[in-house]
């Protein structure tokens, strides 16, 4: 052999060598590889629970913009949502599908308690991320039994624990109306407030009335409220009915010191409609920027979401509070999965989205996104803010670790 | 000469058929072979409510009631008192055919859209009973049950498939559909069936032959809860989850639109009807991520356009034309 | 006691919102002898329509007038493109399609309107002469559209031509066509009044609840069952069943059994009135020679 093609197999060797160890370095399991990253969700784009198929909507239109951006690590997302209608034998059918057929990395952002529900085993058994469950249970949070669930945002008994500690402070002598949905959103907060309430409970919380998402009004609920005597209202109900209960309470007279949950607190969606001038004094628990505020209508994050919404999601209205959820969420994802690296592997993304320690831009100043092996509750941080009129303002200190 | 040539096959495209249906799940991944046992279990919920409603005339929006009745029986029994599955089915038919009984007496009084009210109430009222607190212990309330996939009892591998737990609730739930459409066969062929179209068709001429109709009438409404009632245990064991958001008025609809699309008074339409509720939401999905709804919507239209009498009433017409052909 | 007749007048008003719904649904079904299932949506879409052109500018009753006639148009072009060709077929056969357009109008309302609640304003301002303290402007203001209706309804019905048509060709379509009464048409012009009057009462009831793709959803029960306690056939007991139905849910989920147990109780009750008079509390007997 002469120089020439020693040199030319000694060189052949070295980059064999190399592309070897390079390639021993990424890892992958099934939905990750070298050109994309393919990620599931399941939301309810049809049936009673439509409104919250905006959250997938607007998941997609941010990943369609971190595609345009270059990618994630040069690897473009595949984002395949599916359909469930909130009805969780079909959550069941769909997860089987994306995990089973469409074989993809991990499970994002999957809505509603009872869907998650039942899918929680499978996903444990079958090792694959059920990452940042979309909804405010408490149980998501248990890394022993449940290692490959995490839940994402403040989770209701919580917030429903603070808004007790400012009753406590402020008013320890209240008389407490609440109004719940009679589900497990409502029954997570409700049992938040009362465990927060603890021996007071009972001798606090003079009128406790629900309703059904299929109820025409709660108008009735709010006389019944009135007629008790309370002066405190813990409002648990969604923008509809929120907005509803807002309007009667002002109508019929009754100014309770009105704290609100935070799914119903924005200002363009609920309180405009319910009356401005009825909102003010309501007090709620915040984490994300309400988008028709206008304090937070400035600086470069405002920038850049609405950069974002005019390019990739203009058909949806900006108003609407769900979509900053998804932006935020699906942020928080690709931070995860940037973490990740070229180490692919589900596990490995566990452990990335049990080592997160960020801020995203339209969460509150002062909120940041935190876990850790045994802590399993991204977003902790909430604070109080009250309605003036015009916007929430925020008062008080930051609650949460 | 045509009589016995159909006869012969007829009995050749049954066990093609039937070995067809016998390998099935060990050509698909088990994900598909679950979609089956969905198929499966809807198909025999609409088998029951087609016993109520299309042989008898008594309409019903509210079936969705019975089978949620059946798939918590089930699931309560497996999860609080560790009764075996296949244990539960049997005790879901009798619970509901009893419920389904009473039910039936006051509909007695009641003809045609009064009674799809007062079904279509029934069907309402149910996810807000099963959250109701005081008997939460029970129906784990708002959370729901979940239950445990029952494994296979033997290994077996065919195709180089082994027999996962979906594939043995494929050959479970296969056993207990055949049984069902048996038992349905053979009630409804004989003079029974007789009676229940009479009394749907005539009730009067129909009592005036001697006919019990308060009894009757009954008796059928319980037969199709018991139906729907197993459907509702076995689809609990197979999703291996009950929630009350499982059985919304949806449901109820969804098995009308099952018996009507499969074809009214027919029982193998009731398979057609469970391919259709399973699977065209699917496509829908598919099609339109804005407004999958819609896309279902259409397509249910355009079926009842080609089909006014369901798949089973289209076929009917097919078959009739094409045996018409060699006559001219 | 204060309480009391709030819950009473509460109910009162309601009952305003299921009896306009319930008028709506006696119309069809005097008109085709069907129970239209997709009406809820329908009226849904209309207020969405309203809705629109308000946002758009135009002035109140402008809104108000154009959505009933483009609604008077829709329904007549539902019945007259998609229903005529399934008149023949069998009943459940129509139920299914009726389904099938309660699906299509509430996903368009949500696909071209989104979900976010929309504030709709009463025609009836707050603090005119009208308001009192148990009743608001709003909710005198839509007793009375109700009654306009209703009395419109009965006048048509009983003493114009074409009402009789209409009711001939329901109640009997062959000896109709025998008399030159053109039944299709008269259909068709059922399904258009039908979903005009649906029109209204979605513009009623918004201000008071919200206009968003899933506002009838729990309406249509109630306007189900306030249309059937007061005798499907009949107008006026459409509207006093409305009436019924608003205060008795209001009354049992505040004194007698809770909310959490309200729909139950509530529905018990309505059949438990049907199981007693089959017929609806003011409905025709319908008695059938042997």
């Amino acid at each position: 052999m002469n120089m020439k093609s020693l040199g030319l197999v000694l060189a052949g060797l070295t980059a064999l060598t190399l592309s070897g160890t390079a390639l021993a370095q990424k890892k992958y399991d099934p939905g990750a590889s070298d050109k994309e990253i393919v990620i599931g969700g399941i939301s309810p784009y049809s049936g009673p629970a439509s409104a919250y198929g905006t959250i997938g909507k607007a998941i997609a239109a941010y990943f369609e913009k971190v595609n345009a951006d270059g990618g994630i690590n040069g690897r473009k997302i595949k984002f395949i949502s599916l359909d469930d209608g909130y009805n969780p034998a079909k959550t069941v059918e769909q997860a089987r599908k994306l995990v089973e057929q469409e074989e993809v990395l991990l499970l994002f952002n999957v809505l509603g308690t009872p869907p998650n529900t039942a899918i929680h085993k499978y996903m444990n058994d079958k090792k694959v991320p059920q990452l940042f469950v979309s909804t405010g249970a408490t149980k998501w949070g248990a890394p022993k039994n449940f290692p490959w669930t995490m839940g994402w945002q403040p989770n209701y008994q919580s917030e429903a624990k603070v808004y007790v500690q400012h009753i406590l402070e402020t008013k320890p002598n209240a008389k407490i109306a609440v109004l719940y949905q009679n589900d497990d959103y409502g029954k997570d907060y409700l049992k938040g407030f009362e465990d927060g309430l603890g021996e007071k409970a009972k001798t606090m919380i003079v009128s406790k009335l629900s309703y059904e998402a299929t109820d025409p009004t709660v108008d009735s609920q709010v006389v019944t409220m009135k007629a008790s005597g309370a002066d405190t209202f813990f409002n648990i109900s969604t923008p509809k009915f929120a907005a509803q209960a807002i309007k009667k309470a002002a109508e019929i007279g009754w100014k309770p010191t009105h704290y609100l949950n935070n799914v119903s607190a924005s200002v363009g969606s609920v309180l405009t409609p319910a009356g401005l001038d009825n909102s003010t004094g309501l007090i709620t628990a915040q984490y994300l920027k309400d988008p028709t505020d206008a304090q937070f209508q400035k600086g470069k994050e405002w920038d850049d979401y609405v950069a974002w919404f005019k390019k990739y999601h203009s058909s949806a209205n900006i108003a609407d509070f769900f979509n900053v959820y998804g932006y935020t969420v699906a942020q928080c994802l690709v931070q995860v999965l940037k973490q990740a690296g070229d180490n692919l592997t589900r596990e490995n993304i566990m452990k990335q989205a049990a080592s997160l320690n960020i801020t995203l831009p339209m969460l509150l100043p002062g909120v940041n996104v935190k876990t850790a092996a045994d802590d399993f509750f991204p977003i902790e941080r909430q604070q109080l803010s009250r309605f003036d009129g015009k916007n929430w303002v925020l008062f008080g200190k930051v609650y949460g670790p | 000469m045509s009589g016995s040539t159909d006869r012969k096959w007829a009995w050749i495209g049954g066990i093609v058929v039937a070995v067809v249906l016998l390998i099935l799940p060990f050509l698909f991944k088990n994900y598909r072979v679950f979609q089956f046992n969905l198929v499966l279990v809807y198909a025999v919920a609409i088998l029951g409510l087609n016993i109520l409603t299309g042989f008898n005339g008594q309409f019903s929006l509210g079936h969705g009631a019975f089978y949620a009745f059946g798939a918590y029986t089930a699931a309560i029994l497996m999860s609080l008192y560790h009764v075996p599955y296949w244990a539960t089915l049997p005790v879901a038919f009798v619970f509901c055919f009893v419920f389904g009984f009473l039910v039936g007496f006051p509909a007695l009084r009641l003809a045609g859209h009064f009674l799809a009210l007062a079904t279509f109430a029934l069907a309402l009222a149910v996810p807000q009973l099963l959250k109701y607190k005081r008997i939460e212990h029970f129906t784990g309330g708002v959370q729901g049950i979940v239950l445990s996939k029952p494994e296979p009892p033997f290994t077996f591998t065919l195709f180089d498939q082994p027999l996962s737990a979906d594939r043995w609730l494929y050959f479970f739930t296969l056993f207990v559909s055949t049984l069902m459409i048996l038992f349905a066969w053979n009630l409804l062929r004989g003079r029974v069936g007789r009676a229940l179209i009479a009394i749907r068709d005539h009730p009067i001429a129909a009592t005036a032959m001697g006919i019990n109709l308060p009894v009757f009438k009954s008796l059928t409404f319980g037969t199709s809860a018991g139906f729907t009632g197993l459907a509702g245990a076995l689809g609990a064991i197979v999703v291996a989850f009950v929630s009350p958001d499982s059985f919304a008025v949806t449901l109820s609809i969804f098995l009308l639109v099952g018996v009507v699309v499969g074809g009214l008074a027919s029982i193998p339409g009731a398979i057609f009807g469970g391919i259709f509720i399973q699977y065209v939401p699917n496509i829908a999905d598919e099609l339109s991520k804005s407004a999958p709804a819609a896309i279902y919507g259409v397509l249910l239209i355009l079926l009842m356009y080609l089909m006014p009498t369901g798949v089973m009433g289209g076929l009917r017409r097919l078959w009739a034309r094409l045996r018409a052909r060699p006559a001219a | 006691m204060e309480a009391l007749l709030f819950q009473i007048f509460s109910g009162l008003a309601n009952g305003i919102i299921y009896g306009s719904v319930a008028l709506a649904l006696v119309m069809i079904y005097q008109a085709t002898h069907h129970i239209n299932f997709a009406q809820g949506e329908m009226a849904t879409f209309s207020t969405f329509i309203a809705w629109w052109l308000i946002q758009s500018g135009w002035p109140y009753w402008g809104a108000f007038f154009f959505t009933v006639a483009v609604s008077f148009a829709g329904g007549l072009l539902v019945q007259r493109i998609i229903l005529r060709p399934i008149e023949k077929a069998p009943v459940m056969t129509n139920v299914i399609v009726f389904i099938g357009l309660l699906l299509i109008f509430n996903a368009f309302s949500g696909w071209f309107f989104d979900h976010t609640i929309k504030s709709f304003d009463s025609p009836f301002p707050k603090d005119s002469a009208l308001a009192t303290k148990y009743f608001s402007a709003h909710q005198i203001g839509s007793a009375g559209v109700l009654l306009l209706v209703l009395l419109g309804l009965f006048a048509f019905f009983k003493f114009t031509p074409i009402g009789l048509a209409m009711r001939a060709a329901a109640q009997n379509p062959g000896s109709a066509r025998l008399v030159g009464i053109r039944v299709s048409w008269m259909l068709g012009l059922g399904w258009g009044l039908a979903a005009a009057i649906g029109a209204i009462a979605g513009m009623m009831v918004a201000p008071v609840v919200f206009l968003d793709p899933n506002m009838m959803a729990g309406i249509l029960l109630y306007g189900f069952a306030a249309a059937l306690l007061g005798g499907i056939d009949n107008p006026l007991g459409a509207v006093i069943g409305g009436f019924i139905v608003g205060v008795l849910e209001n009354l049992l989920g505040a004194y007698v059994i809770g909310t959490e147990l309200k729909l139950t109780v509530a529905l018990v009750l309505i059949v438990a009135t049907l199981t007693l008079k089959p017929a609806g509390l003011f409905g025709k007997k319908v008695v059938v020679r042997v």
